[in-house]
């Protein structure tokens, strides 16, 4: 008896294999599948099993070769033609070619495609320009747009555009999810449910194969309890610390905390069609009077940066570094309400609960309410839980609100622009400009950086977006959130990405 | 006894049919559709449409809830839209683990809370009634997940003895040593809280019992204490006792979704909160249904234990 109890709480209960990765993840994948996934959670794993036509270069967003080896681009910016990689095998052993590209894109834009039922595809519309997919031959592929379409190469970048096995999909159909075979670095071995998915080293990777002999992604929802897995030794990498713990591990030798700021947009939008924000002054006086420093630093612990405009640093090619924030001045803040006859307005913000890439939203939305209130403006916060937040705020803020918390991670700098700042995005026309921002000067430069093919032209356009829109304050701009992971000390060469996705090719073990 | 099980099974079948009703409609009227889950803030109306068509959403609701309940009948409980997965597996899956779980916490309450609230009836108001007063009112007490995280906390994080999170070890594990590892802490956590209601009522029913006339006869008998009290007394008592177990277990069913949430146990009840959330319509369907059943039927098991017990109840 006593035997027993000591075999059942041995210490040797808390340690990790050699050279396998065990890694703390947030939930319980949906789907590896990843053109039916959507969250980050679940493009984690997907990016180590697949690759893309193209991947964002190591550390940065810039887009380098992949499956493809070069690419060019008709003048006319509609016939991206690709050449692809010679020689290489899906983990089930068949080719990958141009049939294959064919197929993964045609499953998911067509809704008359043999194999469309294995969706639905969420995220195809990022793909919603493409015309036609053709095999010109075994290895080159051509994609005609229907309207040139700037984003294209860092959609085809970004995880829905990873590339699956099509024997795989004719095999598994609707299970494929489970069962998921790509090309990457790692090929899936066993998933079991709500427990563990595990992935060995693929010998035969094209780009030289990993160090690690296999990684284990083990889900764990509860933030408190994946710090205490981590402190347990039951994991090597934590994701998604919470900024309360970050300090704990900081502090000691025998981990390492990394961070990395990521394509994301902290924000309040503000109601430009009625109330007191239709007036420019207003908005911008929001913008004086909130502490953003102190925001980032007290209530997210440094978990993020101050935000300055609508594009995230994280585009450094598309990122004005001119456009600074709007400093912390309350007396400004109340001269412009003065000006702008708007003192002592009552205000109704829209809070959520949480919801992704929300970081900490009804703190923050106290700190903001309570900055607000010091230059004599009366907020009143409606908090809600986020699929009924975001069907309050999605079709509009006319009648309903002066303020709504949103935040975005996107892929490419145009995706929240285009989709919340231009006038023919108002609600009723099927965007997101919920807070009816309206500039024909935002509106022409947008436009002309979709179509721009020449990355430095489309840097220069976003570049004056910012400016003229830190100046219109549409929003009450707040933060860029910097991901989070903690490792421990065997673990070597382990960066995130500011892509948000988590490449362990590289990664080592002792 | 027969027919007085078949008329309780037949008197459930209603409250299940009202039931699947209900969880439908709520599922309907809250805001927020699986579409909207899935996009997030990509939920333009364009796309939202569009997901819905592909999941059959577009349809009205009798004919949504008509085709959910046709399918049922067939066996077959649809499959989850977050999880992309035959419902019926993933709840069969998680309901298994809920099940020994909350199993294993009944076992631990009952058998503890039993022995306790009969010793401590038997002594009354001496030392070992006093002790097992205190620690009963410091169970019922402590909220179980705070509880629970206190015991990580020294188990898992000090001494490392114990896993803090999970099922089964993801590597090398699988057996029951392994299950039985990770099952001490959240099912010791579940069960303290309803450890102390069974002794706390064990006591009183014992306590009422020793009163009666049976007892003292018993005793004129000359018979022995020990038998007076194990063969007479607390065979009177469990006739109390057992209809408390079977709300004891529905106490359990319910209290595993804090303790399953906190060691990230695979149950059913981790996997509903998680599903509401996401609005994943057809497996919350499917799990409470499931949920309501067992929950039924251990109600009728225990009316049916309590019967056998004591023959003036069958009626």
């Amino acid at each position: 008896m006593m035997a027993t109890a000591l075999a059942l709480v041995g210490p040797v209960a808390a340690q990790t294999p050699p050279n396998v990765l065990v890694i703390g993840q947030i939930a319980e994948p949906a789907s590896l599948d990843p053109h039916v996934s959507t969250a980050a959670n679940d493009f984690r794993i997907a990016v180590n099993l697949y690759d893309g036509l193209v991947r964002n270069k190591p550390g940065t967003l810039e887009i380098e070769p992949a499956l493809a080896t070069a690419w060019t681009i008709s003048d006319d910016g509609l016939e991206y033609t690709f050449n692809l990689r010679e020689g290489v095998t899906f983990h089930d052993g068949t080719p990958f070619n141009a049939e294959a590209v064919k197929f993964n894109f045609d499953r998911m834009l067509d809704e008359n495609h043999p194999f469309a039922s294995t969706g639905p595809f969420p995220l195809a519309f990022f793909f919603s320009s493409v015309d036609k997919v053709e095999a010109v031959d075994d290895l080159t592929v051509k994609f005609t747009l229907n309207e040139p379409f700037a984003p294209f190469m860092s959609n085809l970048a970004s995880p829905t555009g990873l590339i699956v096995s099509p024997a795989a999909v004719e095999q598994y159909g609707a299970d494929y999810g489970r069962h998921p075979v790509g090309t990457g670095p790692f090929k899936f071995e066993q998933w079991q449910s709500n427990t563990s998915v595990v992935a060995s080293r693929n010998d035969a990777y094209w780009d030289g194969a990993p160090t690690l002999e296999a990684v284990i992604f083990r889900p764990i929802t509860d933030a408190n309890t994946r710090v205490a897995e981590m402190l347990s030794g039951g994991i090597d990498v934590l994701l998604e610390t919470p900024p309360d713990n970050i300090a704990q591990f900081s502090n000691d030798a025998n981990y390492q905390v990394k961070e990395v700021v990521g394509p994301h947009v902290w924000y309040v939008m503000l109601n430009a069609k009625d109330g007191p924000f239709a007036d420019k002054r207003v908005r911008q006086a929001v913008n004086y009077a909130v502490n953003k420093q102190s925001l980032v630093d007290n209530v997210l612990q440094g978990t993020a940066g101050v935000s300055a405009g609508p594009i995230p640093p994280a585009f450094n090619w598309a990122y004005n570094e001119d456009v600074q924030p709007y400093p912390y001045d309350p007396e400004k803040a109340k001269a412009l309400l003065a000006e702008a006859d708007a003192e002592g307005a009552t205000l109704t913000f829209l809070v959520t609960e949480g919801g992704s890439g929300m970081l900490d939203p009804v703190p923050m939305g106290t700190a903001i309410q309570a900055d607000l209130a010091a230059v004599g403006l009366k907020v009143e916060i409606k908090t809600y839980e986020w699929n009924t937040f975001l069907s309050e705020v999605n079709p509009g803020l006319e009648g309903k609100a002066d303020m709504a918390e949103m935040a975005w991670m996107t892929s490419d700098p145009d995706t929240l622009p285009f989709l919340t700042l231009r006038t023919a995005a108002f609600p009723a026309e099927g965007g997101f400009n919920s807070s009816y921002y309206s500039n024909p000067e935002v509106d022409k430069l947008l436009d002309e950086a979709r179509v721009a093919t020449d990355q430095s032209v489309r840097g220069d356009l976003y570049k004056q977006v910012q400016a003229i829109t830190h100046e219109d304050a549409p929003w009450l701009f707040v933060a860029n959130w910097k991901q989070n992971a903690v490792v421990t000390s065997a673990v070597g060469d382990f960066e995130l990405q500011p892509d948000f996705s988590l490449v362990l090719r590289d990664v080592t073990k002792q | 006894m027969g027919s007085y099980i078949a008329k309780r099974l037949l008197a459930a079948i209603p409250v299940i049919i009202g039931l699947s009703i209900i969880v439908f409609l709520v599922m309907k009227l809250i805001p927020g559709d699986p579409a909207q889950a899935l996009l997030g803030s990509y939920a333009t109306p364009d796309n939202v449409a569009r997901i819905n068509r592909a999941l059959g959403l577009d349809r009205s609701w009798p004919e949504q809830y008509f085709i959910w309940v046709g399918n049922l009948l067939q066996g077959d409980f649809g499959r989850s839209y977050i999880l992309n997965r035959p419902v019926l597996d993933e709840v069969l899956e998680r309901f298994s683990a809920t099940l020994i779980l909350a199993g294993a916490s009944l076992l631990i309450c009952s058998v503890l809370g039993i022995l306790a609230g009969t010793v401590s009836a038997v002594r009354q108001f001496g030392w070992t009634d006093r002790i097992v007063t205190f620690f009963v009112l410091i169970g019922i007490s402590m909220p179980a997940f705070f509880l629970g995280l206190i015991f990580i906390l020294f188990f898992a994080v000090q001494w490392r003895l114990l896993p803090a999170s999970g099922m089964y070890a993801v590597y090398g594990g699988g057996d029951l040593p392994d299950l039985l590892r990770h099952l001490i802490l959240p099912a010791g956590t579940l069960a303290i809280v309803a450890t102390g209601v069974v002794a706390r009522l064990t006591r009183a029913a014992m306590l009422e019992v020793l009163r009666q006339d049976f007892v003292r006869t018993a005793r004129a008998k000359g018979l022995g204490e020990g038998a007076v009290i194990w063969r007479h007394a607390f065979r009177a008592a469990l006739v109390s006792v057992i209809p408390v177990l079977g709300i004891q277990a529905g106490f359990v069913l319910g209290g595993a979704v804090y303790i399953e949430t906190v060691f990230q146990w695979p149950g059913l009840g981790q996997m509903l909160v998680k599903a509401v959330s996401t609005r994943d319509l057809l497996l919350v369907q499917g799990g409470v249904l499931v949920a309501a059943t067992v929950y039924v039927l251990v109600n009728l098991l225990a009316d049916v234990a309590q019967a056998t017990l004591d023959p003036r109840l069958k009626g």
